[in-house]
């Protein structure tokens, strides 16, 4: 039997190496793609014209002015940790998404390309123009109108939203093959993607659920399973610089802000009477009760907060660290900066798969642990104590 | 001028969350050593108890950028 379990435990173990082998090297490829602008220079003999343009271009496209300008590695770096109306492919192409708005005269649809990339106009119930990802209303004297762009609801497919609508498909088909497995060859062994996804389901399970939940866990497992392979499935495409990834979509605030709302009505709704009691009659003297309770009632609210700023900050700050280093071989317009930059991206990448997958995992460890909170009974030793 | 101060309150947020999670891993090595059959578990405590920290530093980096007028 120990045989048996260490045989396992070695088969899991190559499968989690050739994993991170798999990922690793689409990172590589994916970084190797990254400084592909200077690769161009390379070839051009690095005339002065274009390492100018090389510079501008690596600004993203939006930005199609070839003159003078400095390269500006602040305004890059926030440009491409925020979400955009048109999502990048290469060079000067780009998707051109649709954008969608609602005005006090009515609802309007049209694809982003009409901005071109922020140049242009476009005339539909008023006059708008995207500045700085903002669609914006500008009058006849083409100036921004703040008190009618108020008034603009955007409801546009932006790059965040198509990448979740990507996730959703993606784990959609990653778990409807797996659960057609096991209602064709029952609970067995495992067969194909099964294979790779059941280990992680255990883990889930049994390192995140049984431990904190106790044993209402299977309550709770769909949940769980869910949020952690979506945060952790949208880190890793994130982490992917070409055109199926490179959103910030964790990294969005407003992602992370309905993730952490979920889990904490999660936990209010499943607040049983000792969670309750807690908050409305800990045990402490009573002189101390206007001290305590809106302390109890502050922590309901600081414990999901502190979930959201924890994802949010951890996968930008990973996504500013490697596009302040890419920036640097552009800061330094030198080849031997690049260089030594390279391997560090690397490097900093195959943290950013690890931080991507710790952050699913405390995402969805922190709210078993709050929700296991809420629902478990008081222990008889602390009965017995009151 | 703003941005070097900012810069200077990341950095204090860095050192702290620095001294917080060294203890934290140092002491679940130390743990680990002493009874590796119980390393699963310290390692998930150890995890969960560097989350807390580093959030405490996250809150002051993200601080630090709003203040930096980067939004």
């Amino acid at each position: 039997m120990t045989h048996l379990n260490n045989l396992k435990s070695i088969n899991y173990t190559i499968k989690t190496a050739l994993l991170t082998i798999v990922f690793s090297i689409v990172s590589v490829i994916s970084f190797a793609n990254q400084p592909v602008t200077s690769e161009h220079t390379d070839s051009a003999a690095a005339t002065v014209e274009n390492e100018h343009a090389t510079a501008t271009h690596a600004e993203g496209s939006h930005e199609e002015n070839h003159g003078e300008e400095k390269f500006d590695a602040n305004k890059t770096i926030m440009e491409h940790i925020a979400d955009a109306h048109d999502w990048h492919l290469f060079g000067h192409t780009s998707i051109h998404l649709p954008v969608i708005i609602y005005t006090d005269k009515g609802l309007e649809t049209f694809s982003s390309g009409k901005f071109n990339h922020g140049h242009d106009a476009f005339k539909g119930n008023y006059t708008y123009k995207l500045v700085h990802e903002k669609i914006k209303v500008v009058n006849e004297a083409g100036e921004i109108d703040e008190e009618a762009s108020k008034k603009v609801l955007d409801f546009s497919i932006t790059k965040n939203v198509a990448t979740l609508f990507i996730a959703v498909i993606g784990l959609l088909l990653i778990f409807l093959t797996v659960a057609k497995g096991y209602s064709k060859r029952g609970i067995g062994a495992p067969k194909g993607l099964q294979s790779w996804i059941e280990p992680i389901i255990i883990f889930v399970r049994d390192d995140i659920a049984k431990p904190n939940l106790g044993d209402k866990y299977q309550k709770f497992m769909p949940y769980l399973l869910t949020v952690f392979f979506f945060i952790w499935f949208i880190n890793v495409i994130g982490l992917i610089p070409f055109f199926p990834g490179g959103a910030n979509v964790t990294g969005n605030i407003a992602v992370t802000l309905v993730l952490a709302v979920i889990t904490f009505l999660i936990t209010n709704f499943n607040g049983n009477k000792n969670y309750w009691g807690h908050i409305f009659t800990p045990h402490v003297p009573l002189w101390l009760y206007p001290l305590m309770i809106p302390v109890e009632i502050i922590g309901i609210f600081t414990k999901p907060f502190a979930l959201m700023i924890r994802l949010f900050a951890n996968i930008t700050a990973g996504h500013i660290l490697v596009l302040s280093l890419v920036c640097l071989a552009f800061i330094f317009k030198s080849y031997a900066v690049g260089a030594v930059a390279t391997p560090l991206i690397v490097f900093i990448s195959a943290i950013e798969l690890l931080v991507a997958f710790i952050q699913a995992f405390i995402f969805t460890i922190l709210s078993a642990l709050f929700i296991g909170m809420a629902v478990q009974e008081p222990e008889h030793g602390e009965e017995a104590h009151h | 001028m703003t941005g070097s101060i900012a810069a200077i309150g990341a950095g204090l947020a860095a050192i702290g969350a620095g001294l917080g999670i060294g203890r934290i891993g140092g002491s679940a090595m130390e743990g680990m050593a002493r009874q590796p059959e119980a390393a699963n578990k310290i390692q998930t405590a150890m995890l969960i108890a560097a989350a807390f920290v580093e959030a405490v530093a996250l809150f002051a980096v993200v601080v630090a950028l709003l203040g930096n007028g980067a939004n």
